[in-house]
């Protein structure tokens, strides 16, 4: 069944785009990701305009981690303090990455600039994800039981100053790290269309020394908000934010991520870590040949006056 | 009276078939009128394109021209003007990037073409020049002066090329048919993604290679339905649509932990 998408003005498949949502929404239930990171992609590979896959994409990134958070809400493992120090410095960095967005449109480098971010980061924290968790699978196969970080482990970034305590995370360490990340993954969202969970999560863990259990619901705390204001901002700047697109992948992504997320307890952290590490890994390969592979057109038409 | 009235019955049946008869020097000029039966065009969210049929008559054409077939006709539907950047991708570092660029003034966003014979066939490339008719004859404006010929031939012809592509560009030869020695019907394509706005239809009428008159009638093409009232809103009320996406992502996420929820 084919529908219209009012904004991307091209003809789609309604299943194709319901099960991709589906898809999508079960890894990032099962990974307890966004997954934003995959939906970007996967709607530039289906001829989706790369603009309105990132808006698009961080339009659908709201309603996945709106209801991931919820269920963390009431679970009590979420720091509202933290999230909002980071959501202070997502707002920053999000306003800085619509305006860099709106000017590599207009120099026709927006396309050549999401690839690249994306390549880079995925191929990053896919190869770095593959590395712990297979030395984590040899570790446990030989018996030795896994290392684990000691908390109370400091490092450089808890000896700079003005320091602010958050009580759920049992965590007293300056704001400034905590702003700058909120900031890069505004960021991030603004452009790559990401809630930016797949930095986050790690960045909370090993930089901040917060407790795992805190961590992705306070993560999908400020990716709701980060996402909202970058939806919100897309649209009036650059009217890009297709909500026929957006809600048929919230529709199908929803329901994948309940199953998905049924699905992860079955399986073993190190063996979650893993599978995705490779299905990041192969999004970045995918994006990268995309890069060098000839184009079959070299010349391109773009409305001019267009930002 | 009897006779009288013969009379003028017979000057009445000889001034009828004078002019074809006579062969007169210099008859009643040849002209063209084409109508459009509406001046405007909606198309739905679902259009994948469609012909779009245009009626002419030749105004006190020749019979004898006609019945030889040395009548051409050539109808253009013409979209409206606009800037458009053409880049060209480049390697660098084995990577491809949009490097040079150049901007054109006043390109019709869609020119479709229906003719009577193919195009060489009806007149001599420098009439077609003449009159910037036919998308290779269409005069693109760059918005920079300053570069090289070379550079602005190269980029006009991958703009025209790039436009055939997209079906926006297009060339019904055959397009236009005599139903009589006067009246003609001319086809011509509207691609999938015709741009809203108004389009001019030309047609011009050729006698035996030599342009003799040409005609033109304005059509308004329109979107309409409930795909088109999205995007309007997106375009004029843009705030108020982010708020709604926003809205409908945050309920999506809680109806959706309502319904499938599995804790």
């Amino acid at each position: 069944m084919g529908i219209y998408l009012p904004i991307a003005e091209i003809s789609v498949n309604v299943f194709v785009l319901l099960a991709m949502g589906a898809a999508v929404g079960f890894l990032s239930g099962m990974f307890g990701v966004g997954g934003g990171f995959l939906i970007t992609p996967l709607l530039i590979f289906y001829n989706i305009p790369p603009a309105i896959a990132v808006a698009t994409g961080a339009n659908q990134v709201i309603a996945s981690s709106f209801s991931g958070a919820l269920s963390h809400m009431k679970r009590g493992t979420l720091d509202f303090k933290l999230g909002g120090v980071l959501l202070a410095g997502g707002v920053v960095g999000s306003t800085g990455g619509i305006f860099v967005f709106a000017f590599l449109r207009r120099l026709g480098q927006l396309d050549l600039f999401i690839s690249l971010l994306y390549v880079v980061l995925l191929g990053t924290v896919g190869g770095l994800m593959l590395v712990e968790s297979v030395n984590a699978l040899r570790a446990t196969r030989s018996g030795a039981a896994p290392v684990l970080k000691k908390s109370g482990q400091h490092n450089w970034i808890h000896r700079l100053p003005l320091k602010m305590r958050f009580r759920a995370s049992k965590l007293f360490v300056s704001v400034i790290p905590v702003l700058g990340l909120g900031a890069g993954i505004g960021f991030l969202s603004s452009i790559m269309g990401v809630g930016g969970g797949f930095i986050m999560v790690p960045a909370l863990i090993y930089l901040l020394k917060v407790p795992t259990n805190v961590v992705i619901g306070t993560s999908l705390f400020q990716i709701i908000f980060t996402s909202a204001y970058t939806t919100l901002v897309h649209a009036t700047t650059n009217q890009t934010v297709d909500v026929m697109l957006a809600f048929l992948l919230m529709a199908g992504g929803v329901a994948g991520a309940q199953y998905g997320a049924k699905a992860g307890q079955k399986l073993r952290g190190e063996q979650l870590r893993a599978l995705l590490a490779l299905l990041v890994l192969a999004v970045a390969i995918r994006l990268a040949i995309g890069l060098f592979v000839t184009p079959p057109n070299l010349y391109s038409l773009t409305a001019a006056g267009l930002n | 009276m009897r006779g009288w009235r013969i009379f003028s019955a017979a000057a009445l049946l000889f001034a009828l078939a004078l002019p074809a008869a006579a062969q007169a020097p210099n008859p009643l000029p040849e002209g063209i009128q084409i109508g459009l039966s509406t001046d405007a065009v909606s198309i739905t969210a679902g259009f994948s394109g469609a012909d779009l049929t245009i009626f002419g008559s030749l105004e006190n054409p020749d019979p004898l021209v006609a019945r030889q077939g040395r009548y051409d006709v050539i109808v253009v539907l013409e979209g409206p003007p606009r800037p458009v950047v053409v880049r060209r991708k480049d390697r660098v570092l084995g990577v491809w990037v949009n490097l040079e660029s150049e901007t054109f003034e006043n390109v019709p966003v869609s020119y479709s073409v229906a003719t009577t014979r193919p195009l060489q066939d009806i007149t001599e490339p420098n009439s077609y020049k003449q009159l910037s008719l036919g998308a290779s004859n269409l005069y693109m404006q760059p918005a920079d002066a300053t570069d090289g010929p070379a550079t602005i031939e190269e980029f006009t012809t991958a703009l025209r090329e790039r436009k055939a592509a997209t079906g926006l560009y297009s060339e019904n030869v055959g397009g236009v048919q005599f139903l009589s020695q006067n009246l003609f019907r001319a086809t011509v394509r509207l691609a999938p993604n015709v741009p809203v706005g108004t389009h001019k239809a030309r047609a011009f009428l050729f006698k035996s290679g030599l342009f003799l008159k040409e005609s033109s009638a304005q059509l308004e093409i329109r979107k309409s339905g409930f795909e088109q009232s999205i995007f309007r809103v997106a375009h004029d009320y843009s705030f108020l649509y982010g708020v709604f996406a926003v809205s409908l992502a945050m309920i999506t996420g809680w109806l959706g932990r309502l319904i499938f929820r599995k804790d």
